[in-house]
């Protein structure tokens, strides 16, 4: 039946039905990724953010919610200068967690 | 944390409710929208609990839907409330008690808004002067109908013929409640339980026996948004607000769903037609939709009243299962019969969503 209107796609994340696959990879190479608290640190101090909308910190969510498609348009502006490890208060080796995401999708790629 | 330390913390969510000597206004969408209601509030209140309840037939609208829906400026809306207060302070009460979350709201929003801007009080004393020669003093306490419900809550329990439990399987009926945004998330001090933890639906299905469901989307709006509904073009945004919700609250299987707003159980009732025409999709169970009652019918139902007189006919969703599970004995002949015996039309069935 047609109302004149219509239901819009949900933005609800439904964390049990998520699919976490490359989260899990890259905690396996980066196990640290488990220890983000979220507080923007990272984004705060990364100078292509600004310009880009890069964020470690909704990278890492992003994983953590299975939004594959945000990640990958993230992560491709970042310059790996490294600011933001330097000032990650939970020391996560942020650079290495964005070299472990990329080198995980380039295998997907390559299969 | 200590025991004591846990109350002085719960203590700062509670709201005064007065006892007695209410002045009650009624709702103009809640009269057409769940019709015996607001009578059986009365009903319960005066003739079951013997308590002091006024109300006057020279109450209007209070002007909030057309507030919020940006068809009248605050101001008009505070004369309007002012004449209000006027009609309570001629008859000599000083509790109001609101039937509609909107109009509690409304009430809630202008006090404080005078509280801020005592100017703004003096020049609505003027207005209404001007328009209808008439004074008031501002209410002691405001409080919604259902904080009255909620205060009386164990005096029905007392009173009940009616447990919320499951008569076949003697377990307690899993209960979702529902809070209008308008009830704690404006003033959050002004709600029992606050914006946090509001405990005014819940506490009233503990008192009767049932079981209070928690889901992740529970206090999510349920959908109706004024804008977002009543222009035509937006109300996308409504029924995908609503959806959202019996979504999650699908794995969880409520019975029922408990509301103390007019337009919370309206949508959450009618909006499950439209969701499952359009999505084929029911949430209660062997196709019927999920019963979203309103507080002074569960009360009503507790209390033992007949489902038809409460009005339960007029909901979109059958309430004959949950009548079922409670072992409530109702007439179907008698379903669309109204309080004077005459027929009141049969609607027309759905094609997807089962009715009675
Ligand atoms: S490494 Fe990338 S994300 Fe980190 S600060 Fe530099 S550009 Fe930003
Ligand atoms: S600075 Fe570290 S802890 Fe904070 S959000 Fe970024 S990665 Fe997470």
């Amino acid at each position: 039946m047609d109302f004149g209107f219509s239901l819009s796609p949900s933005s609800a994340v439904n964390l049990d039905t998520v699919d976490l696959s490359l989260f899990r990879k890259v905690e396996a190479r980066c196990p640290d990724i488990r220890t983000c608290i979220g507080c923007g640190s990272c984004s705060a101090t990364c100078m292509a953010s600004a310009w880009s909308g890069m964020s470690v910190r909704q990278v890492i969510l992003a994983l953590q919610r299975g939004q594959l498609r945000q990640v990958e348009q993230k992560l491709s502006a970042c310059m790996l200068c490294g600011k933001c490890t330097m000032v990650c208060p939970r020391g996560i080796n942020t650079r290495n967690l964005i070299l472990a995401v990329s080198r995980e999708f380039k295998k997907e790629e390559a299969q | 944390m200590i025991y004591q330390g846990k109350q002085k913390i719960w203590s700062d969510y509670q709201k005064e409710i007065p006892d007695d000597h209410w002045f009650y206004v009624r709702s103009c969408i809640r009269q057409n929208f769940f019709p015996a209601s607001e009578a059986h509030f009365v009903k319960i209140v005066k003739d079951v609990l013997g308590k002091d309840l006024y109300e006057t037939e020279h109450h209007t609208t209070c002007g909030g839907i057309a507030y919020h829906s940006d068809t009248i400026p605050q101001e008009t809306a505070m004369t309007i409330v002012a004449r209000q207060f006027a009609l309570m302070t001629e008859a000599g009460y000083k509790n109001l008690v609101a039937s509609c979350i909107t109009s509690f709201g409304n009430y809630t929003e202008i006090l404080e808004t005078w509280r801020e801007f005592p100017e703004l009080e003096v020049r609505i004393r003027e207005n209404l002067w001007k328009a209808c020669r008439r004074e008031f003093e501002k209410p002691e306490y405001v409080c919604h109908a259902s904080d009255v419900i909620y205060k009386l809550r164990n005096e029905i329990a007392e009173k009940a013929t009616v447990r919320l439990v499951n008569h076949e399987t003697g377990e307690p009926l899993r209960v979702v409640e529902h809070i209008g945004c308008h009830y704690s998330k404006m003033f959050p001090h002004k709600g029992v339980g606050g914006a946090e933890y509001p405990c005014v639906l819940s506490g009233m299905v503990e008192s009767w026996g049932g079981k209070v469901i928690d889901y992740p989307e529970r206090r999510h709006c349920c959908g109706f948004g004024f804008r977002q509904y009543l222009v035509k073009a937006n109300r996308g945004y409504s029924v995908s607000n609503t959806h959202k919700k019996f979504e999650s609250m699908e794995p969880y299987h409520p019975d029922m769903i408990i509301t103390n707003c007019p337009g919370c159980p309206y949508f959450l009732d009618r909006w499950q037609y439209v969701i499952a025409e359009q999505t084929g999709k029911t949430y209660g169970q062997n196709g019927y939709g999920i019963p979203a009652l309103t507080y002074e019918e569960l009360a009503g139902l507790v209390l033992g009243y007949d489902p038809w007189d409460l009005g339960l006919q007029v909901h979109q969703v059958a309430s004959e299962p949950l009548l079922d599970k409670l072992g409530i004995a109702y007439d179907p002949a008698k379903k669309y019969l109204g309080l004077n015996e005459k027929e009141i039309m049969k609607p027309g069935l759905p094609q997807v969503l089962k009715c009675c």
